[in-house]
């Protein structure tokens, strides 16, 4: 099957401006036609779907996601992991590079793209900054930009030295890659496994400061001042702080190339969420306090924050079953993030639909130049998720796609059921 | 929006359920938060019952139970008493060690706590160096689950013993507990709160009873934000000026095992928080001197202080035996768990 004609739909395409009644034609992976519903002719063999009293809109893109392979494959595979992807309406997805070994090289980069991993959307590698992402030696960015990389990053193991940082946003520039940093200063978060703050008092366990996160922004925002005629795209991972978010509000302002993302956990849990040593409310950055929590919300509203992103980080059951300080961070995100983003952005704080969409799909795809994506004009990439906005359903971790279960958000409500997911033409997941 | 607007708290009210363990086996004692004052008074009660009962008569109470003792951290004083309470109610009770059991070996607790029940273990003593273990191990062995330290967390029947020696000296005579029956009392515990679980578990206990409690030492050990752990907790940096106040006053070690990087001047830490003999009868001549244990002669407090008459030190490793036959008769008698078994056929 070549074509899909999706008919009756409301199609929000916050990029090309559209909210309107439209019926589309995918072809050849494409998006081939858009008009008035009826307007299209039905083709020949094309599937149809109804998509009558649902939103069609373009399929979202994640551009943080832990797909933990080559290495960790009992974690999660590509496979599993796109396919929890696609049952979250996403699309894209950019994987993260701390796998095993870590991909700082054009072969790690195209063996992830390869079709024997079984995506059933697109993903698209992030490479590590440097060799081994050990903080010393960059690597060869132009390489890994031609094997498929679209950023880079040492991620969990930010680069504190100045002068790498620098060289690292130079030679990035140079090739037009986004460097992401994941900013934590982790001089100043040894042995420490949550939010220092009276929750982590009280529970006795070791506190990560906010400093610790909005000195490192602070740090690479200097950076990025000294390297303004140089254009580089410093893009922050995961905001977490209200400190972090205000400088990054103050970079913007200054007019540099300074872009953010949120994650759902950092809009809607705060550390007493971690409860009496909840491994599934352990991740990093951790859940900060109620004011930081807020400051995430209110930024979202007010256009600071770029881009709505899960940092997916799926870990087996048995490595969450563990003493909290001895427990992995991060949660897995793919599946909940419309839901939650609808159900507490749009229905609960009013944010429009389009706003929503847009962080979730036009901007990442803008922030990470992702050309023909996060849109549907003609001649663009047939990505579309297509879903119920007015359906409410509960989330059950043990139904999950992906091969793990670590979240926060089992038995929380959703607005929104993702009825299809097209990635590239192809119906990748058809919902309930 | 605009960005005032942000500071108003945002309500969100996620549905109830969750992954915790709650609610635990009645028999379980992990925090002294959990005790209601009628618990505590109970736990103390049969304390000074049980001490005074015939040995013979009293090896009977819990003759050929199976108390386990899971120990992940060295101790002398709350192991043995734990031992000697388990065996004097006639439990049989069998110790594991990190350093001598699989647990080398790389077994996690959730795989030790099962083995241990299915040895046939109806309750576990468990002493861990990672705040909130006792959660984990109660969850997945659905067993009564004693608390005997937890990292920096908790050490729940610390506070029990120390409240029977605050208790027979402040208030002697007291049978059941109010909120009011330390009414007027100030308790300062000074040194290494940070790290203490000790303090922390004393810290929510004692004001319940209606003490005030202050807190004492320099920044890097003694955090503003202690204060917030609870009501009726306060925080006085001058040692002279709590001391003046109490009635009672809990000496701390110094956790070198885990300062992780705070850096301290030991002779200037000594100059302003040791307990000294001078310093003890110019500002508190009549309180009682308590101490954890290990105490560190010299460091926290002289020797001549941790052997003088206002010490009670020992006193409160007595009253640890007594507290503890309570606290795991408690457990062996409370009833089964209130959840689903988990973890395979045992």
């Amino acid at each position: 099957m070549t074509a899909i004609h999706i008919r009756g739909g409301r199609l929000i395409d916050p990029a090309a401006g559209v909210d309107a009644l439209k019926d589309i034609l995918l072809k050849d992976g494409r998006v081939a036609e858009i008009a008035t519903p009826g307007k299209i002719k039905q083709a020949n063999g094309a599937e149809v779907l109804n998509a009558k009293g649902l939103i069609v809109a373009p399929g979202l893109i994640d551009i943080h996601v832990h797909l933990r392979e080559p290495g960790q494959g009992y974690k999660e595979t590509i496979a599993s992991g796109t396919a929890a992807a696609a049952a979250g309406g996403f699309t894209a997805v950019a994987a993260m590079p701390n796998t095993v070994p870590v991909n700082d090289s054009p072969e790690i980069t195209r063996w992830m793209q390869a079709p024997e991993r079984g995506a059933s959307i697109r993903v698209f590698p992030i490479a590590a900054a440097t060799r081994g992402s050990k903080g010393d030696a960059l690597n060869d960015y132009a390489a890994l930009k031609s094997a498929g990389a679209v950023a880079v990053t040492d991620d969990g193991r930010p680069i504190l030295k100045d002068n790498i940082m620098r060289e690292t946003l130079t030679a990035a520039a140079r090739v037009g890659l986004t460097v992401i940093q994941h900013a934590e200063d982790t001089r100043l978060t040894q042995g420490a496994s949550m939010n220092a703050g009276p929750t982590a008092f009280k529970l006795g366990l070791r506190g990560m400061p906010a400093e610790a996160e909005s000195g490192m922004v602070l740090r690479d925002i200097r950076l990025v001042t000294e390297l303004r005629d140089a254009r580089a795209h410093l893009h922050v991972a995961h905001t977490s702080t209200a400190a972090a978010l205000a400088a990054v509000r103050q970079a913007r302002r200054n007019g540099l190339r300074v872009t953010c993302e949120v994650a759902p956990h950092h809009f809607l849990l705060t550390e007493e969420h971690v409860g009496l040593y909840n491994t599934n409310a352990k991740m990093n950055p951790p859940l900060r306090s109620a004011s930081d929590r807020d400051a995430m919300i209110a930024a979202i509203l007010d256009g600071v924050v770029d881009a709505i992103a899960t940092d997916h980080a799926p870990h087996a059951v048995h490595e969450k079953e563990v003493e909290f300080e001895n427990a992995p961070n991060g949660i897995t995100g793919l599946e909940t993030a419309l839901g939650l983003s609808l159900r507490w952005l749009h229905k609960e704080w009013k944010l429009p639909l389009g706003r929503v969409l847009s962080l979730l799909s036009a901007q990442p795809a803008a922030l990470l130049g992702l050309k023909g994506r996060g849109t549907l004009t003609v001649g663009s990439f047939a990505d579309v998720v297509i879903f119920d906005p007015k359906a409410e359903w509960t989330y059950n971790a043990r139904h999950t796609q992906s091969k793990s279960r670590n979240t926060p958000f089992d038995g929380w409500t959703m607005q929104g059921k993702v009825r299809w997911t097209i990635s590239e033409g192809k119906i990748a997941y058809t919902g309930a | 929006m605009n960005p005032t607007e942000a500071s108003t708290r945002r309500q969100i009210h996620p549905p109830s359920v969750t992954a915790s363990p709650f609610p635990y086996h009645a028999g379980s004692l992990l925090s002294a938060d959990d005790l209601t004052l009628d618990d505590v008074s109970r736990i103390l009660t049969r304390a000074t019952a049980l001490e005074n009962m015939d040995p013979l008569v009293r090896a009977r109470m819990l003759a050929k139970r199976r108390v386990a003792l899971l120990f992940y951290e060295a101790s002398t004083r709350t192991r043995t008493s734990f031992e000697l309470a388990a065996k004097g109610l006639g439990a049989d009770t069998t110790l594991v060690s990190s350093l001598s059991s699989s647990i080398e070996k790389g077994e996690t607790l959730k795989d030790t706590g099962l083995t241990l029940r299915a040895l046939g273990a109806e309750a576990i003593i468990l002493r861990h160096n990672s705040s909130g273990a006792p959660w984990l191990l109660e969850s997945e062995t659905r067993l009564p689950v004693l608390n005997a330290g937890d990292g920096m967390h908790e050490h729940p029947t610390q506070a029990l013993l120390d409240l029977r020696t605050i208790l027979a000296h402040l208030k002697r005579g007291t049978k059941t507990l109010t909120a009011r029956t330390l009414a007027g009392f100030t308790i300062t515990i000074a040194g290494d709160i940070l790290h203490s679980r000790v303090a922390r578990s004393n810290m929510l206990l004692l004001p319940r009873l209606g003490a005030r409690v202050l807190l004492c030492g320099p920044k890097e050990l003694l955090p503003e934000l202690a204060a917030t752990a609870g009501p009726g907790i306060f925080i006085e940096r001058d040692f002279d000026t709590a001391l003046r106040q109490s009635q009672a006053v809990m000496m701390l070690r110094i956790q070198a095992e885990r300062l992780a990087g705070v850096q301290l001047d030991l002779e200037e830490y000594k100059a302003n928080y040791q307990l000294t003999g001078q310093r003890l009868a110019a500002h508190a001549p009549a309180a009682l001197v308590m101490h954890p244990g290990p105490i560190i002669r010299g460091l926290e407090l002289t020797a001549g202080v941790a052997d003088g008459p206002q010490s009670v030190i020992l006193e409160q490793v007595r009253n640890g035996v007594a507290v503890r036959m309570a606290v795991v008769e408690r457990a062996l008698t409370a009833g089964t768990h209130p959840g689903p078994i988990k973890g395979g056929r045992a």
